[in-house]
């Protein structure tokens, strides 16, 4: 269990609507992988807004970064810049393994349009660009969804 | 030292080194089959475009078209929400199979490159590259000084089974090796970030995209522009997403495409550094050069081996040396011995002296030649005792004694006795203790004694030696030398043919076999074809200890352990210890025997014709050879006799080997006849034949008295000389090898 602040660079209009960060929240984001049959997988949680664009960078599971290019919506959207992902990153996901991290997010960006992105790799198999969408609500708390590529099942919990 | 430097990372990587190699030379197939599996269009055949139409005809769903080194195309596609990776034809798009990486390989690949222990695993695995480098060089290096330097670096090698095996891999396999060493050792320091690795071009993803509507992909300009040989991956736009964009990586950079125009909106060549990286990891892995990856496979199929052979060769040379009892420090001692030594044998005599100068109450110093040094504080003589390696050069304990001789200006006085270990059959007779004596003689070393040899061993010759020593030194000094009993094993005489009484020269044919009832002779023994003899091959010799006589009594095999008897010509000396106790042994009777390897006394494997030439019971293992002759290689016998009515030793076997073709032809001589003659009387007169097999590439064997390979070394002297040639030439390209007693 990872526990951390978030501190999201987020868009200006964002930034400014948040009144100090007062009001936040640990949510934890569950992420199982499915036996997949292949080395350690890197994985790219972030937030989108409802057209896909890149907000910000959860976390990324993966150590080596000349290999983040292979999470490519992540990597288009966030430029691969280390400002974006810096004390974000951890170690690589196993076949069948489970992905938990606990983040404090703001209560503004909850019920507010954002949406959660999977982006994940493995060497020598395929890259899944948006392995994972799921609008962050209070309503999907607790729901899980299955991916479509490395993903079992994906599910967050405030 | 160099040779520290081989054993040491040897013995400590032996285990890694094995893990690397074996799980290289399978990976090393990838690259091979993977190859084979494809079908590869010719540079400039199809573009990337074509490709992606024909694609499209069958994956409507299509995401990512990947390119291996190899030409393997990958399409990675969803299809009814489900996704899924084939294999594709290239000239048509159609699936081959699906695209399913093998765990086995990948697991293979882990081993390889981290031993299953990720970025610890990597170091040590980066850390037996290394060691492969130093083993590769340092092994190169011992046998060009094994060998008489680099030019000699391709000729044959001799000594035991484990040391042909060792040098004769090491030098079929070490460029590969030493590739395979560099590569992975450079690779496994970029890993550590310690050595530049470039970086893939990374474009900027273009700010502005013009969103038109999206063109049919095989009409894209930049994709027609690229070939396919180039294309590494191409990834593309999420369908009905105008603003998306293609992302195409190629061999020479990477860069985005619009789906719309088909133009390239960025793009940026890799760099230098990292072209040189990818070239690299091609060289190591064969992944784009498959013949390669099978050389370099073959060469690390090598290294099992040897990484058993090693430590087999450095443990018996670990066993071998002795261990002094009160062997005093340079500095305290009055009594000073070096020893050269290659294969050990020098050292028991060492050990003799040491003992017996420390029972008379010196304090001595032992040590290898090597260590000389510069001054010996307390020391009032110095022994040197050493061998000679090959043509008068220094043996291994010794290599660099010349040298450090000339370092040191102040000679000291220190009086001097060099006693030089040898055998007289080699025209450079103890050359290397001739060279130190020298040396030493030229710095103005006192001697203590002037310069002795000891000729094959004697302990007789030693103990002389000893004496002149002990008037020296005004002490009794008795070298009793007695070499370490070896392990021997009890034979039974299952069978004899006596030859020759007529002609008073009785001589015998003794076949012994393991006693019966012993341990190793049970079912499952017999099932395994273990004949309870030791192993050994026809041209070996047996040492046979006769009652009350601790020194053994060599004798040629004619056979090999596999043919389940011990075979030996024997021939009995009026006087003769040993030859009397076996002319006199019973069927049933019982000897004590070891096995004494001659690995050099062995016919060479080839097409060469061989000329064995022998006297007497020197037939023994040129019967043995004859026998074995399983592949027909041309065998020419020279032998001679007194009468072939009384001691034509082997006639019958002989004439059965003329008839199936294991002997080509035999040439006898008797000295006891109206035309007497002996076997060098026939040799000239078949000088021209001789020549011709000579030149041929003919390998010749010789086995029998000392003054019979006298008298045949003159003979082919003269033989030879018409060919520019002479026997030591012969010789020096391991073509003329001797048995001599």
């Amino acid at each position: 269990m990872k526990r951390l602040t978030l501190a999201l660079a987020l868009s200006l209009a964002a930034a400014i609507a948040l009144p100090a960060l007062a009001q936040a929240r640990d949510v934890t984001f569950n992420t199982e992988l499915i036996n997949y049959g292949g080395d350690g997988a890197y994985v790219a949680l972030y937030l989108t807004d409802a057209d896909g664009q890149y907000q910000g960078t959860l976390w990324i599971a993966g150590e080596k970064s000349k290999y983040y290019k292979h999470l490519r919506d992540w990597a288009r959207g966030s430029g691969q810049r280390s400002s974006e992902y810096d004390g974000l990153t951890g170690a690589s996901v196993g076949n069948g393994r489970t992905l938990n991290i606990t983040l404090d997010i703001a209560d503004e960006l909850i019920d507010a349009g954002y949406e959660v992105r999977v982006d994940t790799a493995v060497e020598d198999m395929r890259d899944n660009r948006a392995d994972v969408v799921v609008p962050l609500t209070t309503e999907g708390a607790g729901k899980s969804v299955s991916g479509r590529g490395y993903v079992q099942s994906f599910h967050y919990t405030f | 030292m160099l040779r520290q430097l081989h054993s040491l990372p040897g013995l400590i990587a032996a285990l890694f080194v094995i893990v690397l190699t074996v799980t290289g030379a399978i990976l090393s197939l990838d690259p091979a089959l993977e190859r084979a599996g494809t079908t590869v269009p010719a540079a400039g055949q199809i573009s990337v475009a074509e490709l992606a139409g024909r694609v499209a005809e069958h994956y409507p769903g299509a995401e990512q078209i990947e390119r291996t080194p190899s030409g393997t195309l990958i399409v990675y596609y969803t299809q009814d929400g489900q996704v899924g990776a084939d294999r594709v034809d290239p000239r048509t798009g159609q699936a081959i199979a699906p695209y399913e990486p093998s765990p086995f390989s990948r697991w293979v690949k882990n081993l390889h490159r981290s031993l299953l222990l990720d970025m610890p695993g990597r170091a040590v695995a980066g850390i037996t590259a290394l060691a492969m480098i130093v083993l590769a060089i340092s092994g190169a290096m011992l046998l060009a000084a094994r060998l008489g330097g680099w030019r000699q670096l391709l000729r044959p090698v001799r000594g035991t089974l484990s040391q042909r095996l060792h040098i004769e891999l090491g030098r079929a396999a070490i460029l590969g090796l030493l590739l395979s060493g560099l590569t992975g050792s450079y690779l496994s320091a970029t890993t550590f970030g310690l050595a530049p690795e470039g970086v893939e071009a990374e474009p900027e993803f273009p700010l502005e995209v013009a969103g038109g509507p999206p063109a049919a992909i095989d009409t894209l300009p930049a994709l027609k522009a690229t070939d396919l040989s180039d294309l590494r991956a191409l990834v593309y736009p999420y369908p009905d997403e105008p603003t998306d964009i293609y992302s195409l990586g190629t061999d020479q950079g990477a860069g985005y495409i619009d789906q719309a125009s088909g133009e390239w909106l960025s793009y940026l060549p890799h760099d230098a550094t990292h072209k040189f990286h990818e070239f690299i990891y091609m060289l190591h892995t064969g992944e784009g050069l498959w013949w390669l990856g099978l050389i370099l496979g073959q060469a690390a199929l090598m290294v099992p081996v040897m990484a058993v052979t090693g430590p087999i060769i450095w443990w018996k040379r670990q066993r071998s040396k002795p261990k002094l009892a009160a062997n005093s420090g340079p500095n305290t001692a009055d009594s000073v011995i070096l020893v050269g030594s290659e294969s050990n044998t020098t050292w028991g005599f060492a050990r003799t002296l040491h003992d017996s100068l420390v029972r008379e109450g010196h304090r001595v110093h032992t040590a290898p030649m090597n260590r000389l040094a510069s001054r010996y504080r307390g020391a009032k003589r110095l022994f040197i005792l050493t061998a000679t390696y090959g043509d008068g050069d220094a043996p291994a304990s010794a290599n660099r004694f010349l040298a450090r001789l000339e370092k040191i200006t102040r000679t000291p006085e220190l009086p001097v006795a060099v006693l030089g270990f040898g055998d007289r059959q080699f025209p450079q007779f103890c050359g290397f203790a001739k060279k130190v004596e020298t040396a030493l003689t030229a710095k103005g070393w006192p001697q203590l004694l002037p310069l002795d040899t000891i000729d094959r061993q004697s302990t007789q010759e030693f103990a002389r030696w000893g004496n002149a020593v002990g008037k020296v030194l005004g002490i009794e000094l008795t070298l009793v030398h007695t070499p370490v009993r070896p392990r021997t094993t009890p034979l039974e005489l299952a069978e004899r043919v006596d030859y020759g009484a007529d002609v008073q020269a009785p001589t015998a044919v003794l076949r012994f076999k393991a006693p019966e009832g012993g341990g190793r002779s049970g079912l499952l023994s017999r099932l395994l074809g273990r004949t309870g003899l030791p192993p050994f091959e026809a041209g070996d010799l047996v040492g046979i200890l006769p009652p009350n006589s601790p020194v053994p009594r060599f004798y040629s095999l004619a056979s090999a352990s596999k043919d389940g008897t011990l075979e030996i010509c024997v021939r009995q000396h009026p006087s003769g210890l040993c030859s009397g106790f076996l002319h006199a042994l019973p069927i049933g009777g019982t000897i004590d025997a070891f096995i004494q390897p001659n690995p050099n006394f062995r016919p060479a494997s080839g097409k060469a014709p061989i000329v064995l030439i022998g006297a007497g019971t020197g037939i023994g293992p040129l019967v043995g050879f004859i026998r074995h002759n399983k592949a027909h290689q041309a065998m020419h016998l020279y032998w001679g006799g007194r009468n072939p009515q009384s001691d034509f030793l082997y006639e019958p076997e002989l004439n059965v080997y003329l008839e199936d073709r294991r002997l080509t032809k035999l040439n006898t001589t008797f000295s006891r006849v109206d035309e007497r003659a002996y076997v060098q009387d026939k040799l000239i007169a078949n000088g021209p034949e001789l020549r011709w097999l000579i030149e041929k590439g003919a390998q010749i064997l010789v086995c029998g008295g000392r003054d019979m390979a006298k008298n045949v070394m003159a003979a082919l002297n003269d033989i030879v000389a018409p060919l520019g040639m002479d026997v030591a030439t012969l010789k020096a390209q391991g073509r003329y090898r001797e048995d001599v007693y």
